[in-house]
């Protein structure tokens, strides 16, 4: 039955764990294969295990996955953990590596719930190994109890900046300072968004919470920070900036970098389903149609912030709908009550799509930590500048894919994973076009890193 | 700044567990068990995980999720693991890379 269920979904996050669910509830065998050793995703990692002191260091949000995680656990479906994904094929055919083991499996329907990933911003110093993300961070928090060493700053923009700065104060951990990127314009323009946010009262003052805490600790705050810039010979030292028209450096052993996050749709890429840049989110989403089916591979849906940033709880409720989408299409709900339900939850989207709104204008990624200088590194693989990048523009390359041909740009280890997005802006930006007429970095399977004979199956 | 590592176990979320013995660049050492390797190496005070094979640069864990691949090493004779992904095992050979992997399982015993 393992090898061929009715439902395979891909993810364990909170988008993940809603579907199998729901499919479990409508009576459907359900698989699903996460690449961490335990339920959870990104947002509630380690939930199986997190503890008192833990819950009350994570706070509501993150423990609220604790409930979520035992109810997946206990629901029926087959759960593989430490399990690999390679490729998703038409079929649908999903390959993966499950505890060192190649495995094929042919389900009649497939959800991608692989979540998102935090952007990369390519800025002077950020391959020197001690500038980690924050997200990177958190979860070294969560899942191992570790938190940085010595002098430590924050630097970047977004919400999780100030969530995890809250998150270090509760166990002792003090930023020597908090360097934030945001435009000053942003307030401005966030405030039209704002009025659609309020409906979400709560999100909105557990922010300001944040804010309050860091305020109190005494933490300086470099507000509307520009030319972020990290330093050092071998290991980071320090961190440069401008602040109000000054030079400003600090000492740091460690530095703990974020401007947001994106989906990751490495698989979607890889499985050529067109992709559309979005001006608002600053990333590529994948076309599907309103229950979240990818639009050019029929059977296959896509839920949680893969499909688009909406954060946890909008994650769940995009899992839940496919899940009936799912349940329709394999004739276990007549299509009136699927539209009832997914009419349903739709309308609950709403409330976070518009809290997403406000919060995409005000934490918008400033241009200057998106569209590097020319000296900057972009792909970290195979180490090619900005600079690089623009000199294929001038000699005809068109888009991230060309520039695959022109010097191998996006071909390391990472697939592109880490220069995607910044590539497809500059190349845009250099040509004068929108990104959106520069095509989308296209992945190729095995997306993971596997060996020869595991693709002999 | 020299001998001081990125991270440090926190008591206020330390668990209580049993430990593993692994080895680093033939360097042996107790880690906790349950650890991804590059967590384990991180609390043991590891700046550098690898250098890079085009330029030599040395390179540390970005993401711990599986995304940026700097965390590479070889682990248990495998070139190129993401150590972030992997959880920690007692009697584990972990060893840092330097340049391009080399393909040990295919290359040994075969040179002249």
């Amino acid at each position: 039955m393992t090898d061929r269920p009715d439902v395979l979904i891909v993810g364990a996050g909170p988008a993940g764990m809603q579907a199998a669910l729901r499919c479990r509830a409508l009576g459907l065998s359900v698989a699903l294969l996460d690449e961490q050793g335990g339920p959870g995703g990104q947002i509630f990692r380690h939930i199986e295990h997190a503890d008192q002191r833990a819950r009350k260091v994570f706070g509501d949000d993150y423990a609220a996955g604790h409930a979520l995680a035992r109810d997946f656990l206990g629901s029926g479906t087959t759960y593989l953990r430490h399990a690999r994904v390679w490729e998703v094929a038409p079929g649908p055919l999903v390959y993966a590596l499950v505890g060192g083991h190649s495995r094929v499996f042919e389900p009649r329907r497939v959800i991608l719930a692989t979540g998102a990933m935090e952007r990369p911003a390519p800025a002077p110093g950020w391959t020197l190994p001690g500038v980690i993300g924050a997200g990177a961070a958190q979860i070294l928090m969560k899942s191992s109890g570790l938190v940085p060493e010595g002098p430590f700053v924050l630097a970047g923009s977004g919400p999780l900046l100030y969530l995890l700065a809250q998150q270090l104060l509760r166990v002792g951990a003090r930023p020597a300072a908090l360097v934030d990127t945001t435009s000053p314009g942003n307030r401005m323009r966030a405030v039209g968004p704002l009025a659609g946010a309020l409906g979400s009262w709560r999100v909105l003052l557990k922010g300001l919470g944040m804010l309050g805490d860091i305020r109190r600790a005494g933490i300086p705050v470099y507000a509307g920070a520009t030319h972020l810039a990290f330093e050092g010979d071998g290991r980071v030292t320090g961190v440069a900036f401008r602040h109000r028209g000054r030079p400003h450096a600090l000492p740091a052993n460690v530095v703990l970098t974020h401007q947001g996050v994106v989906p990751d749709t490495q698989l979607t890429r890889a499985l050529r389903v067109p992709h559309a840049w979005s001006d608002s989110q600053l990333c590529w989403l994948p076309a599907t149609s309103a229950l979240g089916e990818l639009s050019s591979a029929q059977g296959i849906f896509l839920a949680g912030d893969a499909a688009g940033i909406a954060g946890a709880q909008a994650a769940r409720l995009r899992g839940e709908v496919c899940a009936w989408a799912v349940g329709e299409q394999l004739g276990v709900v007549d299509p009136r009550r699927r539209a009832r339900e997914t009419d349903a939850l739709l309308r609950r989207l709403e409330r976070w799509r518009a809290l997403r709104k406000f919060l995409d204008t005000l934490y918008r990624p400033a241009d200057g930590q998106r569209i590097p200088d020319d000296d900057v590194l972009v792909c970290r693989c195979e180490e090619i500048s900005a600079g690089t990048i623009r000199g294929f523009v001038r000699e005809g390359c068109l888009g991230p894919n060309q520039a695959k041909a022109f010097g191998r740009c996006g071909m390391g280890p990472c697939q592109g994973r880490q220069c995607g997005l910044a590539m497809a802006e500059i190349i845009a930006d250099e040509r004068g076009v929108e990104v959106g007429q520069v095509d989308v970095l296209r992945a190729r399977f095995p997306v993971k890193p596997v060996m020869l004979q595991d693709l002999i199956v | 700044m020299s001998g001081t590592g990125f991270f440090k176990a926190v008591p206020a979320l330390k668990r209580e567990g049993g430990s593993v013995s692994i080895r680093i660049d033939d360097r042996a050492c107790t880690v906790r068990a349950g650890l991804s390797v590059a967590a384990a190496l991180l609390e043991q005070g590891a700046v550098r995980f690898r250098r890079t094979p085009v330029s030599g640069a040395p390179r540390a864990p970005l993401c711990m999720m599986g995304v940026c691949f700097e965390c590479l090493l070889e682990i248990d004779g495998v070139a190129n693991s993401q150590s972030c992904l992997i959880e920690v095992r007692d009697g584990m050979r972990i060893r840092t890379q330097d340049g391009a992997a080399r393909l040990a399982s295919m290359t040994e015993g075969t040179a002249p």
